[in-house]
């Protein structure tokens, strides 16, 4: 293994590489690309071995489970997308992993989202304090509201028109507030890198740059 | 306006961003009940008990869920909660190393398989949270560096999600919270603390809000707030001045973008597109 310092400096000069994208798209910002997409593909490879075919599948395989022959079979159906002539036997596989993730898609979402929210959006009118009993009622309006400007069967007119268009207030803020999660994201991941290179990277040399 | 070279916001945010990590503010941090939320129900499980720590992110969202990962395994080790760790990110499983070498091993002198195990990862993403739900050794036989997981000493007596105390996920997108929520909380009922990362936040506090969630930790202020509580400033820490500067910077640039935008709406000087 390569010694931790050469290693840093290399972390460091490929964060360069792909800051300079912000000046202009140029060859070191390709350099670093390319070389993160080859790496990450490697990568899965390894480990999709290492961690899920060899312990889940390969080994019990040879002592004796011998019902994991039918996934081992879908599974090498999949490489069948290689060639023209063979390539619907693939869908075997797919079809079984379209089904089985639709199914827990469908019972995930009808049980933790559905029934459970509805739940929690029963709220007391009338809380012990203030703040609580005004938070309440804007929730229930709230979702009122938002729920009515996505009712299409009748013409956003009159009172239903009015609570469509305060619907779009409530959604406009929900919009901000996103967009503002995601700022604080994009910065906090600009706080990491320069971190890593005014912190981390000048300690791996012996150097002190900040504390 | 039009014409104006966005570099220039680009050279701005970096100074502004960089300049309070060489010289720190030290501004506030004030600390939400959603994070107060995790830190209590953490708090609150009994020495020697088993957490399912699901590490579900990678490289890319390092810098706002690292921090988040350091300073919950240090409130578990501190308490002395044993750790079982299992990702469905392939990046995730370096990751969750390093994070147990600095606090379990550096800092607690755990023991690899006496009071923290790396289960490693595994593909199947919602297959892998209903299966682990019913058998956590038969869906991870074994752990990381590919040693049967019946031999750690930590994994016994654990069966299924209902051996354990609770499950702490960090999550940084798909598979991550809401897929432990609606096929595990749902189905297990089990407490489920997320730290996630910002981005994701706004879309999981209907689940703190209706008690899916027994606490939530959002992005990088999140973590410093949770590093507050238990009383080991991180990285977290270190960056809020910058994030705090950055967001400023960031309201400035969106009021001055749009005088200029009435300017010259008013002027009549808008380009017709």
């Amino acid at each position: 293994m390569l010694p931790l310092p050469l290693l840093t400096t290399m972390a460091a000069v490929l964060t360069i590489a792909v800051f300079s994208f912000l000046y202009k798209d140029n060859p070191f910002y390709k350099f670093a690309e390319h070389v993160f997409v080859g790496i990450a593909a490697g990568y899965i490879v390894a480990i999709e071995y290492q961690n899920v075919f060899l312990p889940n599948l390969w080994r019990p395989l040879l002592a004796g489970q011998y019902v994991l022959v039918i996934p081992f079979a879908l599974g090498v159906l999949m490489f069948s997308r290689f060639t023209t002539r063979f390539n619907w036997l693939s869908r075997w596989a797919i079809g079984l992993m379209v089904g089985t993730f639709s199914g827990l898609a469908i019972i995930g979402f009808a049980q933790g989202d559905l029934v459970a929210q509805i739940q929690a959006n029963m709220l007391p009118l009338r809380a012990h304090s203030l703040i609580d009993t005004f938070s309440n009622w804007m929730i229930v309006i709230g979702l009122l509201v938002s729920l009515v400007y996505f009712f299409f069967s009748k013409e956003h007119e009159g009172a239903l028109g009015a609570a469509a268009r305060l619907g779009i207030w409530f959604l406009m803020v929900s919009f901000g507030a996103s967009y503002g999660f995601t700022v604080m994201a994009r910065i906090s991941l600009l706080v990491g890198r320069l971190l890593f290179l005014i912190s981390d990277w000048p300690a791996s040399l012996g150097m002190k740059f900040v504390h | 306006m039009e014409r104006f070279d966005r570099r220039y916001i680009f050279l701005v945010i970096f100074v502004i961003v960089l300049f309070p990590l060489i010289w720190p503010l030290g501004l506030p941090i004030r600390v939400s009940k959603e994070v107060r939320g995790a830190y209590v129900a953490i708090d609150k499980i009994p020495p020697g008990s088993k957490v399912y720590f699901a590490c579900d992110y990678d490289p890319g969202s390092m810098p706002e869920l690292h921090p988040m990962t350091i300073a919950i395994l240090n409130h578990l080790f501190s308490h002395n909660v044993k750790v079982i760790g299992g990702c469905l990110w392939p990046g995730a499983p370096p990751l969750l190393e390093e994070a147990f070498n600095k606090v379990a091993v550096e800092k607690y002198g755990k023991k690899y398989g006496v009071d923290f195990v790396n289960l490693g990862y595994k593909e199947g993403r919602e297959v892998v949270m209903v299966s682990i739900g019913r058998s956590i050794p038969s869906t991870f036989p074994a752990d990381f560096y590919g040693t049967p997981v019946s031999k750690f000493p930590v994994m016994q007596g654990v069966n299924s999600l209902s051996d354990v105390a609770m499950i702490v996920n960090i999550s940084a997108g798909y598979p991550g919270t809401k897929e432990w929520v609606q096929q595990v909380q749902s189905r297990y009922h089990v407490a489920i603390a997320s730290g996630c990362t910002a981005v994701s936040a706004p879309e999981y506090y209907p689940y703190y809000q209706s008690g899916q969630l027994v606490g939530l930790l959002g992005g990088l202020a999140g973590a410093a707030e949770y590093e507050k509580l238990v009383g080991i400033p991180g990285t977290a820490t270190r960056g809020m001045d910058a994030q705090s500067l950055g967001h400023l910077a960031i309201i400035v640039f969106i009021v001055l973008g749009n005088l200029f935008y009435l300017y010259l709406k008013k002027k009549g000087k808008l380009a017709r597109r």
